[in-house]
């Protein structure tokens, strides 16, 4: 079984590596999102504010040049970071570095693989570079996340090698409603699933167009094959509750934290919701006296642009 | 009594998908209190920074230095590892609290960062002893940690040879003042006394022969705790009760294990 990565609950071979990749498993690759799961990763701009998330309990940061409410500000195109900042930041902290490249831009992944991030995103909220094809991610050595708005597109992200998934939701928003709608579709697919005759799936896997072997899956685990954030919109401890509370494995904040009045507050009051996030009493502690919250936009405005329609 | 598994972050559910496996018991651990209603507990791998900050808010490290003073067995796994050892090197500025317990020193982040994670087979014949089957064990090594240096009192269960990159980078320089031994060769499970720590990831594998050996340790303990107080009453009582149905029934959903 050498070279590929097989699931031992179906053993004969559910998820197996199109790439003779032998250096860096998948297993390996889930693993350190495993290690994260429970946790929250947030968007920092310098090494100052990548100690602050440290500092305040963030199990990994996202090493950008802009957050995205600055991205939706000021416009123009969102490429990958300059690498000299990404590595004053992976100097700074001790915990994962993660690094946003733009959608079907390899070679940016490549540059970040070389200078040793923990982590790519391959993120819509960066500008496209293809329209069509995302990264072949059974390439890299090093992990990617990507993201999704549907169950389908979790599962073709997954096939393409994504280690791990996080629902879009509406980033540089501070608005929750996306995110919501997102994990929902994905956890109301799954439940479906769940509860569909095995006959079914086959045109199941055709009409939401994933790969059969993954949807079949899926339905035997009752969840995503892989470790499952959420994302996009998170502005306060409450709405990474819910995030965790709809059945994710834990929250990315972008803008949340450091577009608000006391951002090292915030971040500490986020990461404590996210570790109790079934215990209103001490959600109501953690949320008390936090400043003010990011100013969010309202996202029945015809003029937002929506990110997360950008990629398929 | 079921084994406490420290719930911060990391990957509890992990422990306690293959606790359940072996058809024990597994509670998370969330606040200082709940440790009183426990024998044994597994600190999980996660982000050790992120969780000694969680640690240190809900004020859980006077309890937990309690609950390893008291002699009840306790595992960690890579960031657990970090928890108990006595020293550690290659932290965050400004260091971070430690559990303590376990005499050895520590690096953080030995085997470099995610590029550098890798799996490999390593030698166990003291599990193999034990639990029997083969004498090899999968590891899963994620940004982990090392053991550098151990004390007297300290067992020394595995070992693994220090990968190339490793020997050229800066971290050679500080192992060579810590242990110079360590240039060719790292331990990397431990054990002194109740204290197991592993610098792999049992809990990603499908082998639970860790696991299994963890939770003898816990029953050798309350037998011996239930001789020295056999006049109380039952609290001591073995966690184990072969195959205890109710914690077989908990419907909560695991990840996949992947195979490499």
């Amino acid at each position: 079984m050498s070279g590929s990565g097989v699931v031992t609950v179906y053993g004969n071979g559910a998820i197996t590596e199109t790439s003779t990749n032998k250096k860096s498993p998948f297993s390996v690759k889930v693993g350190l999102a495993q290690m994260l799961r429970g946790g929250v990763i947030m968007d920092v701009v310098n090494a100052e504010q990548a100690r602050i998330a440290e500092e305040a309990g963030a199990c990994a940061v996202m090493a950008l040049e802009r957050v995205p409410a600055d991205i939706r500000a000021q416009g123009g195109v969102a490429r990958m970071s300059d690498p000299q900042l990404i590595k004053e930041i992976k100097r700074a902290v001790t915990i994962p570095v993660m690094a946003k490249a733009r959608i079907g831009h390899f070679v940016e992944a490549q540059i970040l693989e070389a200078i040793g991030v923990d982590y790519v995103d391959e993120s819509e909220v960066l500008t496209l570079a293809d329209d069509e094809n995302h990264i072949n991610k059974h390439n890299f050595q090093i992990p990617f996340v990507c993201g999704c708005r549907n169950l389908g597109e979790a599962l073709r992200r997954i096939r393409e090698g994504a280690a791990m998934i996080r629902t879009k939701g509406e980033a540089g928003t501070g608005n929750i409603i996306e995110a919501v709608r997102h994990v929902r579709s994905v956890m109301g697919d799954i439940r479906v699933l769940r509860n569909m005759d095995d006959d079914e799936v086959f045109t199941f896997a055709k009409k939401i167009s994933a790969p059969y072997d993954l949807v079949m899956q899926t339905k035997q685990l009752g969840r995503l094959p892989v470790v499952h954030f959420a994302a996009g919109g998170v502005a306060t401890p409450a709405d990474a509750a819910l995030m965790m509370q709809l059945g994710c494995d834990g929250v990315f904040v972008g803008s949340g934290v450091f577009k608000s009045g006391d951002p090292a507050r915030r971040a500490r009051a986020i990461v404590q919701a996210v570790t109790h996030y079934s215990d209103p009493g001490m959600l109501a502690d953690v949320s008390c006296g936090l400043g003010e919250a990011m100013v969010g936009i309202n996202l029945n405005d015809e003029k937002v642009e929506r990110y997360a329609a950008r990629s398929e | 009594m079921a084994i406490g598994v420290l719930a911060f972050q990391g990957s509890f559910n992990e422990h306690i998908a293959v606790l359940r496996r072996i058809g024990v018991k597994g509670v998370e651990i969330r606040k200082p209190e709940q440790l009183q209603n426990v024998a044994a507990l597994i600190i999980p791998g996660g982000e050790s920074t992120t969780m000694a900050k969680l640690a240190e808010f809900h004020n859980m490290f006077p309890a937990l230095r309690e609950f390893v003073k008291m002699g009840k067995p306790v595992w960690g796994t890579c960031a657990g590892l970090i928890f108990l050892a006595n020293k550690v090197v290659g932290q965050k500025a400004g260091g971070q609290e430690l559990v303590g317990g376990l005499d050895c020193t520590v690096h953080r982040n030995f085997f470099g960062s995610q590029i550098q994670s890798f799996e490999a087979e390593i030698s166990v014949p003291h599990i193999a002893d034990k639990e029997g089957g083969p004498p090899g064990f999968r590891g899963v090594f994620i940004r982990a940690p090392a053991i550098l240096e151990v004390g007297p009192e300290v067992d020394v269960l595995a070992e693994v040879p220090v990968p190339d990159k490793v020997k050229n980078s800066d971290i050679a320089k500080e192992i060579q003042e810590v242990n110079p031994e360590c240039l060719n060769k790292v331990a990397v499970a431990v054990k002194q006394g109740n204290l197991l720590g592993t610098a792999f990831h049992p809990e990603l594998t499908a082998d639970s022969r860790w696991h299994m050996y963890f939770v003898k340790m816990v029953n050798d303990q309350s037998e011996e705790a239930k001789i020295e107080t056999e006049t109380e009453t039952e609290t001591s009582s073995n966690i184990i009760k072969s195959g205890d149905s109710s914690a077989l029934q908990d419907p909560k959903i695991e990840l996949p294990i992947y195979l490499p």
